[in-house]
């Protein structure tokens, strides 16, 4: 691990409760639900991280808790490091407080997690769908949301589709 | 089929002032078909008389659910619908996404294929400048840009088409190195088109660097500085044009950038005019880096060997039992890498392309996040936009380069 | 032929009515600007001075379907893309003539899940498909002269 990296990652380990991992040659911290703004903020002013280039997030379906995983990408300009964070997030009451007072840039990554995922922002200044038409039911990129594919026509069943496939008129 | 959704003043009121709801200024919609919105954008406008007071844009036309369907495709397969991203920038979008799979099996790449990796994604910028020279223009009126750009742009597609059939959406680089090697004719076809390109953008800049018109309609219109793009994320030709040298091809080098010698062009006002003026110098330092890169070719293969990731070449299937088994489990089943998390990222004429793929050890990805450098110079156009006029956010969209397709996936 | 050899060059045609709407239908048809996504592009080389398609007319790209009487669906259509579709193909004027340029429009392309419509022939008729991810400029061309060959064999019925 660089030694910058380095400093930073025991900069914050000493502070909060955090896990590292490395792989690959990146730098992953798991760190609390709760404590994300603030490990944020904390990276931001005393460590050179100033933009947030990723914020995502995945689903672990089968697992209820935690089902999701808030990923945090943290890139500094001065120094030239990315540094990762994940937070976990509950299936049943996905809540997990912004971040949009440290980085301006969340907010349109926020709704779209929101849209596509389900995982509520608090403090967030204006969460809408992003993506999705406004009045969509169901958060399509969780896992039990179905592709939604069209069956392939071949000429066995050409006819049977054809009658259920909407066609448009003048 | 659904029906066109409203927005009524009462869901935007926090973010239109209080001057909307008595109708004192008037809220209209600049709706998604629009010859000036650079693809299916809609942009929700306050006007007081001609001057915007406050601009809220609305994505999601264009949402094509490609990180879902990757999800459910081996790696090779998805590896198609990454092109259509960022349409403009096809081959950077396959790169990426080649880095990102090479780091998370961590196989390495032959330095053929890096330098043909180079100078193909210098192509596809250069081309993407001149479409982005060609509609800005057509856009403040010089017709004329938008034909000769689009000559040139023939001239890069040929090329294209030489190296791998089709012209646009090419899947050429894979991870492990290239599709196939390159034909005999790339070089000397390439050489003419380096050869003709430097005149070609004096040309341009003959026309509209020192015209009084562009001058009057572009110096001092929607400028950002450093700190709020930092903040905002905004990154690629943008923030150079504010005045940060920030380029990924310098900072964290990939695929060889590291030994070509090129400039990060600057410039510090941060308006329109100087993210023209950048780009303009950008397309000359691409121009650069392939002259260096077709010199610096070395011979070699250009696919890697690794029997467990990488199809097998054609001429071993017909005499070797494991290759041929391998290529069948290959391209049935797909390959296996290891479980965890990887990034990785390029410089885009936009700003700053990356993958985010996770794995948990299946033939699928698990989850394939794009992180596009559209979304973030879409949310920042609220605050260029604030206080000019409508026909300067005309000249205001066109400059920041956007493509939705990229915003929206 | 007799009347014509006779007038000469007193500049008299004649023609049928049919064949005048006709050849004034195809000759310069206004397509209406409909560039969704990466066929766009294809489409705006088309119309780029290496494939002309000003010899057709139609280099006039009318930003407002009140003024156009072809609709060149170019790209995928997206859920939140589609009523906006139809709002422009009803208020086009008669006649119109709709084309699906690329794979996305025509089927639904490589997409085959929630988000996009599988062809836009499910919410507006179309005259002519074209194949292609993205179609190459002569596949245009040819869905234009395609366009053309419909219009001028097809009998007008509603004479009013």
């Amino acid at each position: 691990m660089n030694e910058t990296l380095q400093a930073a990652v025991e900069g914050i380990s000493g502070r909060f409760k955090v896990q590292t991992a490395e792989f690959r040659g990146d730098v992953t911290l798991l760190v609390p639900n709760d404590q994300v703004v603030d490990i944020c903020r904390v990276l931001h002013d005393e460590f050179d991280f100033d933009t947030l280039p990723l914020e995502t997030a995945v689903d672990y379906h089968p697992k209820t808790s935690p089902r999701f995983h808030v990923v945090y990408g943290l890139y500094s300009t001065k120094t030239h490091l990315y540094l990762y964070l994940r937070a976990p997030v509950d299936g049943e009451n996905p809540h997990i407080s912004t971040v949009e007072s440290v980085y301006k840039s969340a907010n349109w990554r926020e709704r779209e997690i929101f849209d596509l995922f389900g995982i509520i922002f608090d403090g967030h200044s204006d969460l809408r769908r992003l993506e999705m038409p406004p009045d969509w039911e169901g958060h399509p990129l969780r896992k039990d949301y179905p592709l939604g594919y069209e069956e392939v026509q071949f000429t066995f069943n050409f006819d049977e589709i054809d009658l259920r496939k909407p066609k448009g008129e003048r | 089929m659904r029906e066109i959704q409203e927005f009524s003043l009462d869901d935007l009121k926090h973010l239109l002032s209080p001057r909307a709801l008595t109708g004192e200024t008037v809220v209209l919609n600049m709706g998604p078909q629009h010859p000036s919105t650079h693809g299916v954008l809609r942009l929700i406008l306050e006007l007081d008389g001609e001057t915007i007071v406050n601009c809220i844009p609305d994505i999601g036309f264009l949402h094509t659910g490609i990180e879902k369907n990757m999800e459910s495709k081996t790696y090779m397969k998805a590896e198609v619908m990454t092109d259509r991203m960022d349409y403009l920038f096809t081959l950077g979008n396959n790169l990426t996404y080649a880095l990102a799979v090479e780091k998370l099996v961590g196989i390495p790449v032959p330095p053929r294929a890096d330098s043909v990796r180079v100078i193909l994604t210098e192509l596809s910028r250069i081309s993407s400048h001149l479409i982005w020279i060609g509609t800005s223009a057509l856009d403040l009126g010089a017709m004329s840009v938008f034909l000769y750009a689009m000559r040139e742009r023939e001239m890069i597609l040929d090329i294209f088409e030489l190296v791998s059939g089709q012209r646009m959406m090419t899947t050429y680089i894979r991870p492990g190195g290239l599709w196939r090697d390159v034909p005999v004719q790339f070089n000397e076809l390439l050489q003419q088109f380096i050869d003709i390109m430097p005149k070609r953008i004096d040309e341009y800049e003959s026309l509209l660097t020192h015209n009084s018109l562009f001058l009057e309609r572009t110096q001092g219109i929607g400028v950002i500085d450093i700190p709020t793009a930092l903040n905002w994320n905004v990154s690629g030709p943008t923030l150079r044009a504010a005045g940060m040298a920030h380029d990924l091809r310098k900072t964290n080098p990939y695929c060889g950038f590291e030994q070509y010698d090129f400039e990060v062009p600057t410039q510090t006002t941060g308006d329109v005019y100087g993210r023209y003026l950048v780009r303009v110098a950008e397309m000359r330092e691409s121009v650069k880096i392939v002259q260096q890169a077709l010199d610096k070719m070395p011979m070699g293969p250009s696919l890697t060997y690794d029997n467990k990731f990488i199809p097998p070449p054609r001429s071993e299937i017909g005499v070797s039992m494991e290759s041929l088994i391998h290529h069948f489990k290959y391209w049935t089943e797909g390959f296996l890498p290891p479980a965890g998390s990887v990034y990785a990222a390029v410089e885009s004429p936009r700003g700053e392309l990356g993958v985010f793929l996770e794995s948990d050890g299946g033939p699928k990805p698990y989850r394939v996040h794009y992180r596009t450098p559209s979304i973030p110079l879409i949310s920042a156009f609220s605050i260029l936009a604030k206080g000019h006029m409508v026909s300067d956010m005309v000249a205001i969209i066109s400059s920041i380069d956007l493509v939705l397709g990229d915003a929206d996936r | 032929m007799g009347i014509e050899r006779k007038t000469g060059n007193m500049g008299i045609l004649t023609t049928t009515v049919e064949g005048l709407m006709k050849w004034s239908r195809t000759n310069s048809m206004w397509p209406m600007s409909f560039g969704l996504a990466c066929c766009a592009i294809e489409m705006m080389a088309t119309e780029a001075s290496h494939y002309d398609m000003s010899r057709f007319g139609m280099e006039l790209m009318r930003a407002s379907p009140r003024q156009s009487d072809l609709m060149i669906v170019a790209g995928r259509v997206a859920q939140k893309m589609a009523p906006v579709v139809r709002n422009l193909y009803d208020q086009m004027p008669d006649p119109k003539w709709v084309i699906a340029l690329g794979d996305c429009a025509a089927c639904g392309g490589v997409f085959n899940n929630y988000a996009i419509l599988q062809g836009v022939d499910e919410i507006i008729p179309v005259d002519v498909y074209i194949a292609g991810c993205p179609p190459r400029p002569e596949g245009l061309l040819n869905g234009i002269m395609l366009v053309y060959q419909k219009v001028r064999s097809e009998k007008s019925t509603n004479w009013k």
